[in-house]
């Protein structure tokens, strides 16, 4: 496919620097970035937050988002520097020669239109083709991206679909005017891992089909392998490494691209079970009003050992985590610390029983207050729960601060001086704060780049071992199962499916929800989606197990 | 379909049960006068048998809940009591003044309003241009001004300054073009305050959804200033810029009081202002009735139509189709 | 940024602004001092003199006499003081009562939260004059119903407000972990949420502040607020009232000095919204 223009590039990014003009001097996102795609070439774009991948991909339409500008350097589409085409004649690209795909198609649809409104839009207006025929056109590709009632599912508007549904409508959009090259915007960061498959196996059906070319960006080094043909690894604005698929994964030049699969390489020694409980759940079940959100769960977390709860959006790990710090009340069964009854109510626990069960949230920027130093939120729960004051409150936070490898001159900024990963340590170093028995960890380290997702999840084995202390560890993601379960339990529209040895649960599943489950997480390996799909056109299919 | 509509009912008995709770308020709040409601009407100079008379006319020897049904139950058929200043029906003081009132409202209203929407609409899509800058600045000098200051500035410049338009507004003298010629102060003065809000919120509501990612995927898609604006951003505004409307409507009804004591307009504003300084209370009463019905009324309507124009309301969502 | 880093790179407008309230602060503090005459002294005929008319007898004015015979300029200035410590009390305190309750609403929630809301809704649903109008009648125009009734009506909107705010900070994680922690109600209204809707609030406060100085100014000129003989700025127009159809502009100086105000506060809170929304933006 890459011969019908012969050896001209279809875009090219020449010395492109792109800066954000915020408070005080501008700084550059995009710095001195040289990019070269041809046709039907799918190039994969990775990097993990702030590495200015996103901002390239909008750049390869001609556009920056309000408060950036185009500060230097070249972008050639079809031989035309895009930057120096009048406002309108790049609009004129936009849509129907070049097409893009955002990351959250939920947001992306406008509530107040149809969808096939939207889906012809371009072509319409756009591309001068008649409505009859952009409506046709439209129906066709929903019935190749296989949606449901593809003939009618336009009239509807997107707060009636689902979210992987809405991407197909997306993808189907892009493809209306056949542009020469669309980019792929982290398609499927905000959706679980078996629509991921769906929506991965869409996106290389049509590419391929069309012959189109695409920037596909990710965070995602497995998912990225399955789709593209090259693949640049981005840090900071500026390129650390370009080669095709196969040979960056069989030999990473840069210690950096190698990072990138850093928490796939941890693997916990499992601890031996002690046989004593501390935290029993017995036929749990909750509600949000009058909808139940889970079910008769049960569970036992051992003295010292970590028990991974994994499942996607909507099966009630989380909510569980709520019921057992107490913020939602559950309507059956019963929670027991150490064999004793915990108040389902916040207001109904005692000072101590506060202290015994520390909950860590996903996203620290979120969990600290940024009007608090990091002495004053460190320093409260020691006061509240201890009586700590004066210097013996001086010397537990440097303590503190020493046991999360943090700087003691951090005790005095505002959180918005540190990073992700040091904010992460300060909301782990105030649950310690309090001698916990039992840390609810939901999600804590999914909001992180790699790397310190890996040094983070080091440091939580580290101090679970130190500290033996218990561990309910929330999580979607299977590789941080694997760097830090003694156990785990599968959860599944807010019932226990599979629980057992982490081992066990993740070679041997014995539930068909397992299985497919498990199935659906990619590997690092460019013939995974292949294989996936061919076991899957086998009959006996795994959806028909369900 | 039916959701909406339960919606809309919900909203409808609100209003009535609020409205019904207002009259008790108002009709309450005769009694709440220190000491005897009729001494202290009639002041000291009273004889005691004007105050027992006061009393029967006010009825104020029955049982309160009986005084506030035979007050309720009037009201509803439009007989509102008798002044206390004059002794007439209050529904003949009442009814040409709410005339007035509404025509001023109305001549007001179809000038400010179209043009606040359109001006503010107009601003976004040349915004942090020269049109935008003007506009904003202008109607911030607006909406700062005190009503009776605009007023006495367009007095000085048009009857004063070039005599073209008279200072004083008498309704229903001559013809059309006459009321038109005595309205026209008082319209223009109304208008300019009320177009300054309404852009402005207009302006505000359109460009807090300008930051969303359905906005930007629309720039993605080629679509040109204007049609991001007007197809796309605007649907998603209507509910703020519906509700800004309506709020200005009930003002242009409500409060108008300033303008009628500038122009001596004789509306219900006026006749309200004028019963409170001589506490003419039942003529009071029934101002604050008529005032508080159409503000509660036009709230409904703002809240009925901005549940219309959703359509996540209009069109719950009624299965969970999973992919 | 700093305050005077902030100040410098402030547009025109907003220097505009704060000068304008800087002026009407120094005239406030030290209105004896900068007056040329006393509030209530007559230096001359109704109506007569000012800047304009430099051959008129009797002493110069530069803003001519009042009805009474009385310098403008000095009513103008010790006006100043009547007029906007008045609003000033009257938001502070609808300002404390709307935001104490507005934070209660949203860290309690439950019954307390629909209580206190139901009855804001029931107050709001009345138009704001007509209801300061019912009171007045009732209970007469003085100083303390006057300041009661716009304070009470004011505290609504705030109420509102500062409950809006309130919520979105107390739906964050971090106030979930000081519930978690066993603090109290009244630590997580001072200590998590309050320093997080500082900025919000104040600008809110400015807001409040014209509102409620344009509806004294308003009952003041319709008669039915501040009484004579105390010099104030609604009142002085209303006194006047009668000139503009003479061809005296004496009305418009007192209205002017109202509305000049409110612009000079408009433009400071404008800059101040948008530089907020600007960091805001950023994350």
């Amino acid at each position: 496919m890459l011969t019908e223009t012969g050896g001209v590039p279809l875009l090219v990014m020449r010395d492109l620097v792109i800066e954000a003009s915020g408070a005080g001097r501008p700084q550059r996102i995009v710095d001195g970035i040289d990019l070269e795609l041809h046709a039907g070439e799918v190039l994969g774009l990775i990097g993990e937050s702030g590495a200015g991948k996103s901002t390239i991909g909008l750049a390869a339409l001609g556009y920056v988002r309000p408060g950036c500008r185009f500060a230097g350097g070249t972008i050639h589409f079809n031989g035309q520097n895009l930057l120096d085409l009048p406002p309108q004649h790049r609009r004129a690209l936009r849509g129907t020669r070049i097409a893009y795909v955002a990351q959250s198609a939920t947001a992306s649809f406008n509530p107040a239109h149809r969808l096939i409104d939207q889906a012809v839009e371009t072509a319409t207006r756009q591309a001068g083709m008649g409505r009859r025929q952009a409506e046709q056109e439209a129906r066709e590709l929903f019935a190749r991206l296989a949606l449901p009632d593809p003939d009618r599912i336009g009239e509807r508007f997107p707060h009636e679909l689902s979210g992987g549904q809405l991407q197909r409508v997306m993808i189907a959009m892009a493809m209306i005017c056949r542009p020469d090259l669309i980019v792929f915007d982290e398609p499927t960061t905000a959706l679980d891992v078996t629509t991921q498959v769906e929506i991965l196996a869409c996106v290389r059906d049509v590419v391929e089909a069309f012959g189109t070319a695409a920037i596909y960006i990710t965070h995602d080094l497995a998912v990225v392998t399955q789709l593209a043909h090259r693949i640049v690894v981005l840090r900071h604005g500026r390129i650390v490494e370009e080669a095709p698929t196969r040979a960056m994964l069989a030999a990473p030049r840069e210690t950096y691209t190698r990072s990138l699969w850093a928490v796939r390489k941890i693997r916990k020694a499992p601890e031996p079970d002690h046989g004593a409980a501390l935290l029993e759940l017995a036929g749990v079940g909750a509600s949000y009003g009058s909808v139940p959100v889970l079910r008769d769960v049960s569970l036992t977390v051992g003295k010292g050992r970590t028990v991974a709860l994994v499942g996607e959006s909507g099966s009630g790990k989380s909510t569980l985590a709520r019921v057992v710090a107490g913020l939602l009340p559950p309507t059956a069964g019963r929670v027991l610390l150490q064999g004793g009854g915990l108040p389902g109510r916040l207001r109904d626990r005692s000072r101590d029983e506060l202290r015994r069960v520390q909950l860590i949230h996903q996203s620290p920027d979120a969990a600290l207050n940024p009007h608090h130093s990091i002495r004053e939120t460190i320093g409260r729960p020691l006061q509240l729960y201890n009586g700590l004051k004066g210097a013996a409150r001086a010397a537990r936070l440097y303590e503190l601060m020493a046991l999360v490898e943090l700087k003691p001159e951090l005790l005095d900024r505002l959180p918005n001086a540190l990073s992700g990963g040091q904010k992460q340590r300060v909301c782990i170093a105030r649950a310690l704060a309090a001698d916990p028995e039992l840390l609810i960890c939901d999600e804590v380290t999914s909001a992180l780049d790699q790397v310190v997702q890996a040094d983070i999840l080091a440091m939580l084995q580290r101090l679970q071992k130190e500290l033996g202390l218990s561990c309910l560890f929330i999580t979607h993601d299977i590789a941080t199962v694997r760097a830090i379960a003694d156990e785990v339990v599968v959860m599944r529209h807010g019932a226990v499916v599979e629980s057992g040895p982490r081992d066990t649960v993740l070679e041997a599943p014995s539930d068909a929800y397992t299985r497919l489950l498990l199935s659906c997480v990619p590997d690092v390996d460019p013939d995974w989606l292949t294989r996936l799909l061919q076991q899957r056109a086998i009959p006996g299919d795994m959806h028909d197990a369900l | 379909m039916h959701g909406v509509s339960a919606m809309i009912a919900q909203r409808i008995a609100l209003g009535i049960a609020t409205l019904f709770v207002i009259s008790m308020l108002v009709f309450l709040a005769v009694d709440m006068l220190p000491g005897d409601p009729a001494e202290a009407i009639l002041g000291q100079s009273a004889t005691p048998a004007s105050v027992a008379a006061l009393r029967q006319e006010l009825g104020l020897n029955k049982p309160l809940v009986v005084r506030y049904a035979d007050w309720a139950a009037g009201m509803l058929r439009g007989d509102f009591g008798r002044s206390l200043a004059n002794d007439r029906p209050i529904s003949e003081l009442v009814a040409p003044r709410l005339g007035a009132t509404l025509s001023l409202a109305a001549l007001a209203a179809a000038i400010a309003l179209p043009l606040g929407v359109l001006l503010g609409i107009l601003s976004t899509v040349h915004r942090d241009r020269a049109l935008d800058r003007v506009a904003s600045t202008a109607s911030l000098l607006v909406i700062s001004f005190p009503e009776f200051f605009t007023a006495y500035m367009l007095v000085a410049c048009f009857s004063v300054g070039l005599g073209w338009l008279p200072a004083i507004s008498l309704p229903n003298q001559g013809g059309f073009l006459e009321t038109l010629t005595m309205l026209a102060l008082p319209a223009l003065t109304l208008s300019l305050a009320v177009i300054g809000y309404v852009l402005r919120m207009t302006r505000a509501a359109i460009m807090g959804v300008m930051g969303s990612p359905y906005v930007e995927m629309a720039r993605l898609k080629g679509v040109g200033p204007f049609g991001v604006v007007v197809r796309h951003a605007l649907p998603n505004a209507l509910s703020p810029i519906i509700n800004v409307v309506i709020i200005n409507l009930a003002y242009l009804v409500v409060g108008v009081v300033v303008i009628e004591v500038v122009f001596v307009y004789p509306c219900l504003g006026q006749l309200l202002v004028d019963s409170v300084a001589k506490r003419d209370i039942p003529v009071v009463q029934a101002c604050c009735m008529l005032f508080a019905g159409t503000y509660i009324g036009l709230n409904l309507l703002a809240d009925i139509l901005a549940l219309l124009a959703n359509p996540r309301l209009r069109r719950p969502r009624h299965r969970e189709a999973r992919a | 940024m700093t305050g005077i880093a902030a100040l410098r790179t402030a547009p025109l407008s907003a220097r505009i602004g704060l000068a304008i309230v800087a002026t009407y602060l120094f005239c406030l503090l030290f209105a004896p001092l900068v007056a040329p005459y006393g509030e209530t002294e007559i230096v001359g005929g109704p109506w007569a003199g000012g800047f304009w008319d430099p051959a008129a007898e009797g002493p110069a004015t530069l803003l001519g006499t009042d009805h009474l015979g009385r310098d403008v300029l000095s009513r103008l200035i010790y006006g100043a003081r009547n007029s906007i410590m008045l609003a000033l009390l009257t938001t502070t305190l609808s300002f404390l009562t709307g935001t104490t309750l507005g934070l209660l609403a949203a860290v309690r929630g439950g019954l307390i939260d629909q209580a206190l809301s139901r009855l804001v809704d029931l107050v709001m649903a009345f138009p704001t004059l007509i209801f300061a109008l019912l009171v007045l009648a009732v209970a007469g125009s003085t100083l303390p119903v006057l300041i009661g009734v716009i304070a009470l009506l004011d505290a609504t909107r705030v109420f509102r407000i500062a409950r809006a705010v309130a919520m979105d900070v107390a739906a964050q994680d971090f106030v979930e972990v000081a519930r978690l922690r066993g603090e109290g109600t009244g630590w997580i209204m001072r200590r998590e949420i309050l320093p997080n809707i500082v900025v919000p609030l104040a600008t809110e406060f400015g807001l409040r502040f014209c509102f409620v100085f344009l509806f004294i100014a308003t009952l003041s000129f319709i008669g039915l607020g501040i009484q004579p003989p105390t010099a104030d700025w609604g009142s002085m127009v209303r006194e006047n009232a009668a000139a503009i159809s003479f061809g005296i502009l004496m009305p418009l100086f007192p209205a002017g000095a109202i509305a000049l105000l409110t612009i000079g506060i408009n433009l400071v809170i404008d800059w101040a919204a948008a530089g907020n929304h600007g960091l805001s933006d950023e994350r």
